[in-house]
């Protein structure tokens, strides 16, 4: 359950993995996501629910994903990601655009082990034009009544940081509902956190009704500051000037690779 | 105190715009990257003495969701939003709009971050408020590369929302369903009716007299500066310092878990 390294607790993320990531307000394992891209991982199905930022770009430059299921990916106030721009004009990144509540849907179908969920919305749109996986259905309780049926997604793996975890597994994730939504649809979850709480995290009831039981949890490890230089809700603020760095690097591909010398090969303090 | 009225910011016109297009609302939602119109939605707050209710996407303080991202989209099925903003690499006179990329989908020349919540909210948020800064035939187009959400939809299909609006650099459109065409409601001060012929892409109906777009009323300005600026440097610093000159307070942390 404890792992006793953030390498450890990703080692089972293998190459081709469908992975599922949260959008950057709910708990991005960025301390993980350097840890797999030194590791070299390849060729992996990134699921970013239901958008990305800095996550998905520095794993798409870093060549570590052949497919991409979102809804969206841009660095926020600081413009495009330009990882992630280059790879879809260059022909390198097979994309899957979808909609963010229907990501949402697609995993609430693997939660509740339906094979579908109804969306409304898409009919006449490309995103669905594009999206063969995707089908228009007869409301079967109405007349004339189209609707898309999307399939359930069931990731390998769900992958994320939070603040607070205890020895039996259990993560305390807040307001942050759809981390549990991630580790009900994946086969298995892996967690970094700030840091580990002695007592039991579901015996305190005002914490209970916030905390993913660690039944679904596979491991946890310990990653103080696990998120940067992205936030880290009620905690730590994103690192802007790190990020307007990087956007400013990322532009080439070169400032891309200094980029990934300086802050992901080279091994940080914790 | 003098009587003269304060110089207006284009942002702060653009804000107060989007304000009276809010009108009489429960709940009005803002989506990412949308500064202005979280401007005008927290200004219309203001002015209603907190009615409508604002949510802010990426705000801890002014939203009440607590479960999860999929609370803003279920919250627009069951018709609880009102009001909600979307814009467009591309937008044609149809009001499709593009979010995706331009050329062939399969080997695009130019790739924007994607369409978000647009293929579900564009269709069940009754009034949604298209907002382009840029107003140019790159952005106005006589039709978009890819629909990430079309502006109408056949009858048969389920379609409570739609656009309203569409408020850019230059002007105010409002966008009649029934003929699924803009139509040009005013011109911003500083621009004429031929230069927003000039740079449009698509057909428009206009009136014989356009008006010019109000200006923002002092109180408006007052309360804008005041009130809701230091309210927007939380989600959006960078603008907040840029228009309103914010200085984010120095971030302490907030223990919401006992140590």
């Amino acid at each position: 359950m404890l792992a006793g390294s953030i390498e450890e607790a990703v080692a089972s993320i293998a190459d081709g993995a469908v992975l599922v990531v949260p959008r950057e307000v709910s708990g991005v394992a960025m301390a993980a996501t350097r840890a797999l891209i030194r590791r070299r991982v390849r060729r992996l199905h990134l699921v970013a629910l239901p958008t990305s930022t800095l996550q998905a770009d520095l794993l798409i430059g870093a060549g570590c994903v052949a497919t991409l299921e979102t809804s969206a990916v841009s660095l926020g106030e600081l413009g495009p990601a330009p990882r992630f721009t280059a790879a879809i004009l260059g022909g390198t990144l097979r994309m899957k655009d979808a909609t963010c509540p229907a990501l949402y849907a697609q995993l609430q179908a693997a939660e509740k082990g339906v094979p579908f969920m109804p969306l409304r919305g898409l009919i006449g749109s490309d995103v669905l034009a594009h999206r063969p996986d995707w089908r228009v259905i007869e409301n079967p309780f109405g007349a004339d009544d189209p609707i898309v049926a999307l399939p359930a997604l069931a990731p390998d793996v769900a992958l994320f940081h939070a603040a607070l975890a205890d020895r039996d597994g259990n993560v305390f994730i807040g307001r942050d509902r759809e981390l549990v939504l991630m580790a009900h649809a994946a086969a298995r979850t892996i967690v970094t956190v700030e840091r580990l709480s002695d007592g039991n995290l579901l015996e305190d009831p005002a914490l209970a009704a916030g905390t993913l039981a660690g039944f679904y949890v596979e491991s946890v490890a310990l990653a103080p500051r696990g998120a940067w230089p992205l936030p880290l809700a009620d905690h730590y603020p994103a690192d802007t000037a790190h990020l307007a760095d990087y956007a400013r690097l990322a532009a080439t591909a070169e400032g891309f690779a200094r980029y990934l010398d300086e802050h992901v090969h080279e091994r940080r303090a914790a | 105190m003098s009587g003269a009225p304060p110089e207006v910011r284009d942002e702060e016109l653009l804000a107060d715009t989007i304000a009276r297009l809010i009108g009489e609302a429960r709940h009005v939602a803002i989506g990412n990257a949308s500064p202005i119109p979280a401007t005008a939605a927290l200004t219309a707050r203001a002015r209603g003495n907190g009615r409508p209710t604002v949510s802010l996407l990426g705000s801890r303080r002014h939203t009440f969701f607590n479960d999860g991202g999929r609370e803003l989209f279920d919250c627009a099925g069951q018709g609880r939003i009102d009001v909600f903003f979307l814009s467009g690499g591309e937008i044609d006179g149809e009001g499709n709009i593009n979010l995706v990329s331009i050329g062939d989908y399969d080997k695009p020349t130019v790739r924007f971050p994607g369409s978000f919540g647009s293929a579900y909210l564009y269709y069940v948020v009754p009034k949604v408020i298209l907002f382009r800064l840029e107003h140019s035939r790159r952005t106005l187009v006589p039709r978009v590369s890819f629909v990430s959400a079309p502006g109408t939809s056949a009858p048969n299909v389920h379609r409570p929302g739609g656009p309203v609006a569409l408020v850019t650099n230059r002007c105010l459109f409002a966008f009649e369903r029934a003929r699924r065409r803009f139509r040009l409601e005013s011109v911003h001060p500083g621009h004429t009716v031929a230069e927003v012929i000039e740079h449009t892409g698509f057909d428009f109906d206009r009136p014989d007299s356009v008006p010019v777009t109000p200006a923002p009323s002092a109180e408006t300005i007052r309360l804008m500066r005041e009130t809701v600026a230091p309210q927007l440097a939380e989600v959006y610093p960078q603008f907040a310092e840029r228009v309103f000159g914010i200085r984010r307070a120095g971030w302490s942390p907030q223990g919401a878990i006992g140590a």
